[in-house]
């Protein structure tokens, strides 16, 4: 029986783009004094977030789902503006757009608001890609005006919930009682089957000011209602970035770490140690900032009109 | 009974939903940044062929459907029951007039035809796509009453009915488009 799994998922044409988009990112940052780093791929603590799924390598730890963590230790320790490139790992399955490990790159700028950041973002990709349209912005609330015809924080739960049908989604089979109450439970579903599909169809857009209770680790602005300080960037209905005005506080960071870690153990979701030298590093001062992350192989993916991500990277998770 | 999760539900699984046999066509995996995952399924009903959607938790499981795929030989119908045999272990097994469906009035003896077993009991017989019959009952030509355009109605050596091109007389043998009732072209004698 022969070995067809030897060759790579991408093709060698492929991989020189990739290869071309990286020395962009690296161009793009050297020239602008944003010094590059590396950070350990494997931790002892790891993320808590309710539904990120880290790998445990036994006896050694957890593999790192974004180098956030240590990036930020490095901000409190005066790193000034950083980046990285690197491969991250999620316990998910493959699919077009997903691949167990994949390429992220995470970036830092202290000093910045998420707004600037934006900017940057956009800056970004007009340099990577050529003939990019211009990007666009707007609020979470504004996305779900215009794709989902409701109001993403005032909208009734029943609205929500029967709402789905009119854009031919089924609704869930099983909704757990909690679940049915859970208003993020049936924004995420609008978000991914919906809105989502239907952003940044003529160009990049970066959909900002997310509901509080969707804040991962922004900061929140005291708006009515309140919203958190994040953005994510889609393109062709693909979500390729999120980001964050970071939250600094480490007593706000600690109560958030410790309710997700709770919430995954009542689900009796595998649950790495909640990270304490983040947590100290915020205590020892992080500069206030924003930082996002990039997913490299969906970017490189859309400008290719690649089928599937695993077309632009050497080895996908069923080749490696 | 054995349970998949969502992720494993690839095309060509097949999986119970309130104890009906399904086929799923597509699974599209969702997840919004930093939500829920989801997975958005088509599903193809194994005995109405109806296709439904439905939007999946990315954590739920699902009975997979002891559905078998199998390549049978029809050896002969009593009135009451079609019999076939698996030509590899020389078993038998019959099959009643609803699994049997619209296979039944293409197939003639020795036919090969696909089989679907449920739990081991058929489910449901596919004839292949195209099938060579021949012509027992035909008008000659353009005589008749019966003509619609340049063609006539031919019934076949087992019972079917199709309608072919006025030139085709009895006797002769036709390839037929089992999955449309269609007359394709002549068959050679």
């Amino acid at each position: 029986m022969e070995n067809e799994s030897w060759a790579p998922s991408a093709s060698i044409e492929a991989l020189r783009s990739r290869a071309e988009m990286l020395r962009g990112i690296r161009e793009y940052f050297h020239a602008r004094g944003v010094m590059e780093v590396d950070t350990p791929a494997l931790s002892a603590h790891g993320t808590v977030d309710r539904f990120i799924d880290s790998y445990a390598v036994p006896g050694a730890g957890w593999l790192h789902t974004s180098p956030e963590f240590a990036m930020k230790r490095l901000l409190a320790a005066g790193s000034g503006p950083i980046y990285q490139l690197c491969h991250v790992f999620r316990s998910e399955p493959a699919a077009v757009l997903h691949n167990p490990e994949f390429m992220m790159l995470e970036w830092y700028r202290p000093g910045w608001d998420h707004h600037r950041l934006m900017d940057e973002v956009a800056d970004l990709v007009a340099a990577l890609v050529t003939d990019a349209p211009a990007s666009e912005r707007c609020t979470y609330f504004e996305a779900f005006e215009r794709f989902a015809g409701l109001d993403p924080f005032l909208a009734p739960l029943t609205e929500l919930q029967e709402g789905l049908g009119h854009h031919n989604v089924a609704l869930p089979t099983e909704v757990s009682g909690e679940d049915a109450q859970d208003r993020d439970f049936w924004l995420d579903l609008w978000m991914g089957a919906v809105v989502g599909p239907k952003l940044g169809r003529d160009g990049p857009i970066m959909v900002h000011d997310f509901p509080a209770s969707q804040c991962a680790m922004a900061k929140v602005r005291d708006d009515i209602p309140p919203v958190a300080e994040r953005f994510e960037l889609f393109w062709h209905g693909v979500e390729l970035a999120n980001g964050f005005h970071e939250l600094t506080d480490p007593d706000e960071q600690a109560r958030r770490f410790a309710a997700d870690s709770v919430w995954r153990r009542r689900q009796a979701r595998p649950t790495p140690p909640l990270d304490q030298n983040l947590l100290a590093a915020l205590a020892a001062g992080m500069p206030e900032g924003a930082g996002v992350a990039l997913g490299v192989d969906r970017l490189l993916a859309g400008v290719l009109g690649a089928a599937s991500i695993a077309d632009c990277m050497a080895f996908d998770t069923q080749r490696a | 009974m054995s349970m998949i999760g969502t992720n494993d539900m690839k095309p060509g699984v097949k999986v119970l939903f309130d104890g009906v046999p399904y086929s799923v066509l597509e699974n599209e995996y969702v997840k919004p940044g930093k939500g829920q995952a989801f997975n958005r399924i088509k599903i193809r009903n194994l005995k109405t062929g109806r296709v439904i959607e439905k939007t999946l938790r990315s954590a739920e499981t699902v009975e997979s459907a002891d559905i078998v795929e199998m390549d049978m030989q029809y050896l002969y119908n009593d009135g009451e029951f079609w019999h076939f045999m698996n030509p590899a272990s020389f078993e038998q097994i019959s099959a009643d007039k609803i699994a049997v469906g619209e296979a039944g009035q293409w197939i003639k003896e020795q036919d090969e035809i696909r089989m679907l077993l449920w739990n081991g009991a058929p489910l449901q017989v596919t004839a292949p796509n195209t099938v060579t019959l021949k012509i027992v009952e035909t008008d000659p030509g353009a005589k008749g009453n019966t003509v619609q355009g340049g063609s006539k109605p031919a019934k076949l050596e087992t019972g079917a009915m199709v309608h072919v091109p006025l030139f085709i007389a009895e006797g002769e043998l036709v390839r037929v488009d089992t999955r449309t009732g269609e007359y394709l072209s002549r068959a050679g004698k």
